[in-house]
């Protein structure tokens, strides 16, 4: 079905370009879906096992469909260009936007002490087996639990240093929060990286007589680069989760979350508006995914030999 | 689809099964095996020694972190009601998780029989594991009710869909050439082919996938907690106590997380022992 | 006449690719009677392994005709007329010994008595009684080749179809595995068609060498080793053997060869 006679490269753009197809395709289904069950769906959701005269009892297996619960999609859209909070002010996605943008820049930073910290910890741990086996399970467990539960543990901390005399703004919890969750990628990617090269180039290093040094920064740098850009990418994508997670939990203002938080509570009298800040969180996901990615487009050739999927 | 795996390779078991460890260089000392086992304890202790030297003996320690010792009190002192929220949080962890495997096997049997499904699954996949699933909740909770633990145990089924989707999709491709010449060689059917060769195949990777997905989902569960819904569940608790100033009971609560987590990470991780002990080729 | 195992006619594969069309083979006309043993031998390219596949219908040839025991190569396969073992002996990792020979069987729907019965049978021709219940991860590279030669032989072929199953072995073990193959082919008077990059082996096993070469992939020379029905170690040492590769090798290089008696 390939046309034949285009060059590779073209050959690989069209591939992008029906892959592109099929995703809209793929959002669009999700559309019709969402209209299709408003449409066809019980107006007040089906309830498996509901106690008569028990509010709240059963198991609701399908959301309720009236308008107030899930809006139609061209009124989430229209809303978006509609004023903030009536009025004069600006509109929604206007706000949404803002919201969003100190949102990611916090989530960058958090991004940034992650990958430090996690890069140190990888290089660490692959250079001492002792400190892998320490350290490792640790960070590991870390992980699992759910110990974003911190959150509001790390604002108290914060504020106590910052009236203690330190400088703390309410933002660099966040920025914390965010990095706890961004460095485990990172470790765990880096640690494999640098431990990925084979036995034969390993020997061959050495025959050379290179140096830890030498060795690493020849051989298993490079070669941790496959493993280090998809961990960037996920280290990304958890620090926009620990962001807006943290402001929800610290009450921060100006950020996505407390927006999440603030138009959820009026959802009654305005059903669209919590879509606004929502499609935001997911533009934010994506784009913060999306630079990280492009940093793998300027190491393309540390990438050769990458097995596809 | 390389994306989509990455988002959801949280540890640093491979996700194939191959279960070989890098074999160490001659140049280093061979460790003894047993450090294996001592070293995080000796970690774990250490950690734990700061903690009381930070708290107990200095008193310098912020108000917000408690001696993990006044923390274990008020656990014991507390279990009843922290049961009580732990049960909740486990259960809606278990229904996403449980709701959400299944889903994604059945969607990842039909990306794995036909193109067009994958080809639009593909890039809302990679889309989901990027964006932070929880900021759905409040939506969720106004489509179900605020009073339902339903919007919850949504977030966590979506957080459980992802890495089970991803792993049984490409434990589905993973069959090898030599093994599917055999089986066409041995004249068998379509169905006796998926029976034989590629369910055994595949059943290692739905494994690792339910293993990074417990985690994910007992996290979802929790944090979903923080946007809203009934005052119930290990989360709300945690914010109001850590609200209100009682850092000790906050802690307990969080403890009570982390053994819900524990449990969740540590069954699921038998089950992929002992589902990959045989597969390595 | 007994019926032919394999007859092929003109039998060509031409596969297209991303630069033009790769002709694989071309103008094949090959004759294996029953129970005779033909190895195919040839570089890299000239379509051995390819004009196998045609054989075992995992590909399909896209000229001439290709006759299994008188019937088209799909009609072959789905009456399991043939048994086939790979280079890589390809053992489910997951089954026992017992149930990797018993696979095929299982596929048809044979009774477990009769099954259990034929694997011990199978078990015992190859020699590995004693490793029915072990994984084929706790087999030598060599043991775990039998394993594949049983699941072969299971359904009572009477062809066998090999693609350089030795070719992962060790030399001692390779020899060793020839000679068990020899004899069970013997005994169960299967035809074989043998793929081999080694001259000895090929030699050492067949009644006739079929030399091939590539681009495009072709039987070049089919030369009869005449070596008798008794193949045993003392063979390898004498002068009609070492005369056969020879003439093999010959055949191979396209050139004759100075024979170290003549100078």
């Amino acid at each position: 079905m390939r046309p034949i006679g285009w060059s590779t490269r073209r050959q690989g753009e069209l591939r992008g370009w029906i892959a592109a197809g099929w995703g809209a395709l793929g959002v669009l289904a999700v559309l019709v879906l969402w209209e299709l069950y408003k449409f066809a769906g019980p107006s007040e959701g089906f309830i498996v096992g509901a106690v008569p005269g028990e509010s709240g009892s059963g198991v609701m297996l399908l959301p309720r469909t009236h308008d107030r619960a899930m809006p139609h999609v061209w009124d989430m859209a229209a809303r978006l260009f509609a004023p903030t909070s009536g009025g004069d002010t600006p509109p929604l996605w206007v706000s949404v936007a803002g919201a969003a943008l100190v949102t990611l820049g916090i989530a960058a930073v958090g991004w940034l002490i992650g990958v430090a910290v996690g890069a140190v910890l990888g290089l660490v741990m692959q250079r001492w087996r002792l400190l892998e086996w320490g350290l490792l399970p640790w960070i590991v467990v870390s992980q699992i639990v759910p110990l974003i539960a911190f959150a509001p543990v790390v604002n108290a901390i914060g504020n106590q240093i910052d009236r203690g005399g330190g400088i703390w703004p309410q933002w660099l919890s966040v920025a914390v929060i965010a990095s706890y969750l961004a460095f485990f990628p990172v470790a765990v990617g880096v640690l494999r990286g640098l431990a990925s090269p084979d036995r034969i180039h390993l020997d061959l290093m050495n025959s050379y007589a290179a140096g830890y040094w030498a060795t690493l920064f020849r051989l298993r740098l490079p070669a941790a680069v496959p493993h280090l850009l998809p961990a960037l990418r996920l280290a990304a994508a958890n620090a926009v989760l620990g962001a807006v997670v943290a402001e929800v939990s610290i009450g921060m203002r100006g950020g996505i979350g407390r927006m999440l938080i603030q138009l959820a509570g009026q959802a009654s009298s305005d059903p669209a508006a919590p879509w606004g800040p929502t499609f935001g969180s997911i533009a934010l996901g994506l784009i913060a995914a999306g630079s990280v990615a492009l940093i793998g487009l300027g190491l393309a050739n540390y990438r050769r030999g990458e097995a596809t999927a | 689809m390389t994306d989509a795996d990455a988002a959801t390779t949280m540890l640093p078991a491979a996700p194939e099964p191959s279960g070989r460890a890098p074999r160490p260089m001659p140049a280093e000392r061979e460790l003894p095996g047993w450090l294996k086992w001592v070293a995080p304890i000796v970690v774990g202790i250490l950690i734990l020694a700061i903690w009381i030297f930070w708290v107990d003996v200095l008193g310098t320690a912020p108000r917000m972190l408690p001696s993990p010792i006044a923390i274990a009190e008020e656990f014991v002192r507390r279990f009843p009601i922290i049961l009580d929220d732990m049960t909740i949080t486990a259960t809606n962890a278990l229904i996403g998780l449980v709701v959400g495997s299944l889903l994604a096997l059945l969607f990842a049997g039909l990306a794995a029989a036909a193109k067009p499904v994958d080809g639009m699954l593909a890039p809302l996949v990679s889309a989901l594991a990027v964006i932070p699933i929880v900021a759905v909740t409040p939506i969720l909770n106004t489509m179900f009710g605020a009073s339902s633990q339903f919007g919850r145990q949504a977030v966590a089924t979506i957080a459980a869909f992802i890495p089970v989707f991803v792993n049984v999709l490409r434990g589905l491709r993973q069959t090898r050439p030599v093994h599917r010449d055999l089986l066409r060689a041995s004249a068998a059917s379509g169905w006796q082919t998926f029976r034989v060769l590629t369910l055994p195949t595949a059943l290692p990777y739905l494994m690792t996938g339910l293993r990074i997905a417990s985690s994910l989902a007992v996290i979802a569960a929790l944090v979903a907690e923080y946007f809203g819904g009934p005052a119930d569940g290990i989360g709300t608790a945690i914010a109001t106590y850590a609200k209100s100033g009682r850092a000790a009971l906050a802690w307990a609560y969080v403890l009570g997380g982390i053994i819900i987590g524990l449990v969740f990470f540590l069954v699921t991780s038998l089950l992929e022992r002992l589902a990959t002990r045989r597969s390595s080729a | 006449m007994t019926q032919l195992a394999v007859h092929a006619a003109g039998v060509g594969k031409v596969f297209p690719t991303k630069t033009g069309e790769v002709v694989a083979l071309t103008d094949v006309e090959l004759e294996v009677s029953a129970g005779e043993f033909v190895s195919l031998i040839g570089p890299s390219g000239c379509g051995k392994s390819t004009l196998l596949r045609l054989i075992a219908d995992l590909d399909q040839a896209t000229s001439g005709t290709l006759e299994i025991f008188g019937k088209p190569a799909k009609r072959a396969r789905i009456d399991q007329d043939y048994g086939i073992a790979f280079q890589q002996a390809g053992l489910l990792p997951w089954r026992t010994v017992g149930a990797n020979i018993g696979l095929p069987l299982e596929l048809h729907g044979t009774g477990r008595a009769d099954r259990a019965a034929r694997i011990a049978e199978l078990a015992e021709l190859v020699g590995l009684s004693d490793f029915v219940d072990r994984y084929p991860d706790q087999l030598s590279g060599g043991m775990q080749q039998r394993v594949a030669i049983a699941r072969a032989l299971a359904a009572r072929p009477k062809l066998l179809l090999m693609d350089e199953p030795f070719g992962a072995l060790d030399e001692m073990t390779r020899e060793r595995l020839q000679s068990e193959l020899t004899r069970i082919a013997a005994e169960t008077s299967a035809a074989v068609v043998f793929v081999t990059h080694s001259i000895p082996e090929a030699v050492f096993l067949s009644d006739r060498v079929v030399v091939m070469s590539p681009r495009p992939g072709r039987i070049t020379d089919v030369i009869e080793t005449g070596l008798g029905d008794v193949r045993d170690e003392a063979l390898r040492e004498s002068p009609e053997f070492f005369d056969r590769v020879t003439a093999v090798r010959e055949a191979l290089h396209g050139t004759p060869v100075t024979r170290a008696s003549e100078s």
